[in-house]
């Protein structure tokens, strides 16, 4: 029963403090009066007993103190009233106490939201049941040199793999997929990003749909009776989340599909743009679904208990290389790789959240730094007030103790303010930053605010026990021997502020040279060539339904008569199709032999990207020609065997013969081709390295490979302005048909650089604040020495110093920590580039541009931050300031 | 005023615990009970007397009630709880250990 004494103790302590006090002062107050009646009693006067009676009993002050010392929360007090302290003389100096909590905000507040995006996007753990056993694999040719040597897996190897190899638990497939919406009565038509997914996919990754059922094995089949699973956006949007919807039909690329379920509303993989999932099979035909030379499906593959990752992997890759063996002229990879789920959703924005989060973690510490430089500023105006309290009895921790709450209080006020700012920050970064996987998962929780907490516990020992320390060290009482006339008086404060301020540039240094290769490699990026004009270009999307555009002669007609209209729109400069416009992606690939320089196998090399492309195209583009001809209107319908190649092309696979009359034999389309003309290089992707290219007659009306097409329009002026009337000629052509993706061509190019505009303007910002800070700690620093000074300075100029010389003398003071700092941030930014050298695009990690821009503009701010009290000091009058005090 | 050493606050606490195991008493009747019990050997220091009393009721060895002294005057009374009687006891076990151990030293040598 004891622990409920304690417990009853410690409530009576934390709650009735106020009258456990009073009382205490009673229980003294009548143990004196007992002493005094006893001293009466023996015949002393009263005045005299009542003397005698505090002389043995002693000061009841200390000795009420030391009563209370023994009471529980005594810690409590103690802290509280260090925070009261501290609030009290924060309150003397508010434009003190407010630059410091501001600064302390920023720095809280963007840690927090970036700490809030890392921990959702690369930290938490993917939705899904047991996610650490799910990986992804994938096919891996030898001797591959683009991309990351992932290569998404063709469906036969896929199939292969599921059938014929037993070391993972279960292997699902998924690959993306693009379908017109319409409902049965002639609703409005729209484009939804779908995806294929394996009947078993759902079940691997462990998701139940929130309505309806899962996909059946004997629906996954080619040709089987289609049905689709609604994601839970689409069933809000287009079916007012209707539960009656289920069973019913919709119409995809005018075939009917069964609604069977609704997915949860959570799941958001691969990416929130998928609409619509369909089963994987009924996305190919019989033909495509055989082939081991098709690459567009992403594996998912759970480990079995008990069967190693390395174990499962070998038994596919040996069975992948027997089916390279068998299919040696075609692009059938060696072997296959695999990677953690989470990681393969992630591995884009990976580099770019870590270098962020460095970025924000380094400004964090600028603004400790800033804050710790500014307190012992404070501290050092403070040495004779803590000189007294120490002298009365304070003791060293007693007066640390103080000063930590008064940085405590800094932070904790910085910190809530920063926490709502981060609020709002991290909600315009999820909902801005287009490429973030993942980003619905982003919000501010508990472990938010714990982590906020700690970083404002972190920050308030960092801040604030250096100053705490220096300032209560054994030379306290020095203050109060200390003349006011004295001179080189707190030397030993100015080096630790000197020394402050060389780490704070260092790291400032650190942040501009890291932002600056950033920025100059997104400008980089936002301004390369992209083979073509780019102002004033609308593009614009639609793919004709094959179920409708069955034969070569319709695919002709609507491309036609749609170019037709075009041309004659208002406005229109020129017009053209092609399957996809420069910057806008990858879209396909055709391993091709040449039929004049024949080798024993299938080579890897000989691949180049692809696109259809009407003869206006080029023009309309201004893509220039080089040698030969562009296509002819009469090049069309089976007199589609010419193909126009890109000058890459003509150099890697022709560099030392023309390559016009040469023929170009695509295996997987078992055609030859014959080159008539070069034209100049177009980008795919403005932050990849530039493909060979060939284009074919878009007019050759082939619906599987014609029937998407991407409408680029040359405009006069305004190139949006045009989207509406391009619309309405779609629409009268086949009402039916919907557009998607309409942009200019510089907002598709902005689309592609969305993670490297983010990461570059960031840090960017945060290097300018830091600079800033910089800046505000060196002329602190810079302007207490001046004031310290004065009268040494005023002794100098009596004795005959020069205006110029105290001028300088300041100056160079100033500048030395900044020179210092620069050195040692320099070598520290040569580290964070060669860090950041992957994420860089066209720019040396050692630029000397950027080098130089940076170091510039430090130096620039520092000498701004310096002069004045340099000058400020020059003016400085000998007799005033010696006849000070 | 040092701090009272280890072996003079844990026999303070001994000759608390053992003063106010007959009745309750207030700070006051303790220091003097001590004083008297001991033929005034014992002077109890008022500097230490009240943390330490404080000091066991916080631990819950001995309680506090307020109540009407001799002289009709609010006080605070103490009382023994019974964790404070079994610990009581520990501490007299543990003295007679020490005292008898110090004996034997002193009186063998």
């Amino acid at each position: 029963m004891r622990w409920l004494d304690q417990f009853r103790m410690a409530m009576l302590m934390l709650f009735r403090r106020k009258t456990e006090t009073a009382r205490l002062n009673d229980e003294l107050g009548f143990h004196l009066d007992q002493q005094v009646k006893e001293n009466t009693a023996r015949g002393m006067s009263p005045d005299e007993a009542r003397y005698a009676a505090l002389r043995t009993f002693g000061n009841p002050t200390q000795l009420g103190e030391e009563a209370r010392a023994s009471w529980s929360w005594n810690w409590l007090e103690k802290f509280l009233r260090d925070l009261r302290y501290g609030a009290r003389t924060l309150t003397r100096s508010p434009g003190f106490a407010l630059t410091a909590i501001l600064v302390m905000a920023l720095g809280i507040g963007a840690t927090t939201s970036l700490f809030t995006i890392v921990r959702s996007v690369l930290l938490k753990p993917l939705p899904f049941r047991d996610p650490d056993t799910l990986v992804m694999v994938y096919e891996h040719f030898r001797d591959s040199t683009n991309g990351d040597g992932f290569n998404v897996v063709s469906p036969a190897d896929f199939n292969a793999w599921r059938e014929q190899t037993h070391g993972f638990q279960n292997m699902a497939a998924w690959r993306n997929y693009g379908f017109d919406l319409t409902g049965e009565h002639q609703e409005l038509p729209e484009v939804v990003q779908a995806a294929g997914g394996s009947w078993n996919l759902f079940s691997v990754l462990g998701i139940q749909p929130a309505l309806g059922r899962d996909f059946r094995p004997e629906e996954d089949k080619v040709g089987a009776n289609q049905v689709v699973l609604l994601s839970w956006s689409l069933f809000q949007r287009r079916f007012a989340g209707d539960p009656s919807v289920i069973g019913k039909q919709i119409r995809l690329d005018s075939a009917p599909y069964q609604i069977i379920g609704v997915l949860p509303r959570w799941f958001t993989y691969p990416d929130a743009r998928v609409q619509l999932w369909v089963p994987y099979a009924s996305t190919f035909d019989a033909k495509s679904f055989a082939r081991h030379d098709m690459h567009q499906s992403h594996v998912v593959a759970r480990l079995s208990p008990g069967v190693t990752a390395a174990a499962a992997v070998n038994e596919v890759g040996a069975l992948q290389y027997q089916m390279h063996l068998a299919h040696a002229a075609e692009p059938v990879a060696e072997e296959v790789r695999l990677r953690p789920i989470l990681e393969d959703v992630t591995q884009d924005v990976k580099t770019p959240l870590v270098v962020l989060l460095c970025a924000v973690g380094c400004m964090l510490l600028i603004a400790c730094l800033n804050v710790s430089n500014l307190l012992v500023a404070r501290s050092a105006a403070r040495r004779k007030e803590l000189a007294v309290r120490g002298a009365l009895g304070g003791s060293r921790l007693m007066l640390i103790g103080e000063q930590m709450a008064e940085s405590l209080l800094i932070c904790l006020a910085g910190g809530t303010l920063g926490v709502l700012l981060s609020f709002g920050a991290t909600r315009w970064l999820a909902e801005h930053w287009s490429d973030l996987p993942r980003a619905d998962s982003i919000h501010l929780d508990g472990t938010v605010l714990a982590f906020a907490l700690g970083l404002v516990f972190l920050t308030a020992l960092m801040a604030g026990l250096l100053p705490a320390i220096s300032s209560t060290g054994s030379g306290i009482f020095a203050a109060l021997q200390e003349s006011s006339r004295s001179i080189g008086g707190s030397l030993s404060r100015a080096t630790l502020r000197k020394t402050l301020l060389t780490v704070e540039i260092a790291l400032t240094v650190i942040l501009l040279v890291s932002a600056g290769l950033l920025f100059k490699s997104f400008l980089h990026l936002r301004t390369s060539n992209l083979g073509c004009v780019t102002d004033h270009v609308l593009t614009m999307k639609y793919g004709l339904p094959e179920k409708q555009y069955d034969t070569r002669e319709k695919v002709i007609a609507f491309h036609e008569g749609l170019l037709e209209r075009m041309r004659r729109l208002p406005g229109v400069q020129a017009a053209g199709l092609v399957s996809t416009a420069p910057g806008g992606g990858w879209d396909n690939d055709y391993v091709f032999t040449l039929p004049e320089h024949p080798s024993n196998s299938f080579q890897l090399q000989n691949d180049a990207l692809v696109r259809s492309a009407d003869p206006g195209y080029f023009s309309a583009l201004e893509i220039p020609l080089i040698s030969g001809r562009i296509f002819t209107e009469q090049e069309r319908l089976d007199r589609d065997q010419y193909t126009v190649v890109s000058k890459k092309f003509a150099d890697k696979f022709f560099p030392a013969e023309n390559p016009l009359g040469q023929r170009v034999t695509v295996g997987s389309l078992r055609k030859t081709y014959e080159i008539v003309g070069v034209v100049g290089d177009t980008m795919w992707d403005v932050t990849q390295p530039i493909m060979p290219m060939m284009y074919f007659p878009i007019l050759s009306g082939v619906p599987e490979q014609t029937g998407s097409a991407t409408i680029v329009v040359r405009a006069a002026g305004d190139a949006l302005s045009l989207s509406i009337p391009i619309q309405q000629q779609v629409a009268a052509l086949d009402p039916a048909l919907p557009v998607y993706d309409v942009l200019t061509l510089q907002q598709v190019v902005g689309k592609s650089t969305a993670t490297q505009s983010f990461s570059a303007t960031l840090v960017l910002a945060f290097a300018t604040l830091s600079l800033l800070l910089a800046a505000i700690g060196l002329y602190g620093v810079l302007s207490y020495l001046v004031a310290q000074r004065n009268t040494e300075i005023g002794i100098r100029m009596a004795l005959g110093a020069q205006r110029s010389e105290v001028l300088r003398l300041v100056l160079f003071d100033g500048l030395r920590p900044v020179l210092i700092g620069l050195v040692i941030g320099l070598v520290g930014g040569g580290t964070a580039a060669s860090f950041i050298r992957s994420i860089l695009y066209g720019t040396s990690p050692l630029d000397p541009i950027v080098l130089a821009t940076m170091v510039a503009s430090l130096l620039l701010t520092a000498v701004i931050a310096c002069v004045l009290p340099a000058i400020r000091a020059s003016k400085i009058e000998p007799m005033q300031a010696l006849r000070i005090e | 005023m040092g701090k009272p050493s280890d072996l003079v606050q844990g026999t303070l606490d001994l000759l608390i615990l053992k003063t106010i195991s007959l009745e309750p008493q207030h700070g006051w009747a303790i220091a003097k009970r001590i004083q008297q019990i001991s033929n005034e050997v014992l002077q109890v220091q008022q500097g230490s007397l009240y943390p330490a009393l404080h000091r066991l009721e916080q631990q819950g060895w001995i309680r506090a009630k307020w109540a009407e002294s001799d002289s009709g005057r609010q006080a605070k009374f103490y009382s023994l709880t019974a964790a404070g009687r079994a610990q009581l006891e520990r501490e007299k076990k543990s003295w007679s250990r020490l005292s008898t151990a110090i004996n034997l030293v002193v009186e063998g040598a």
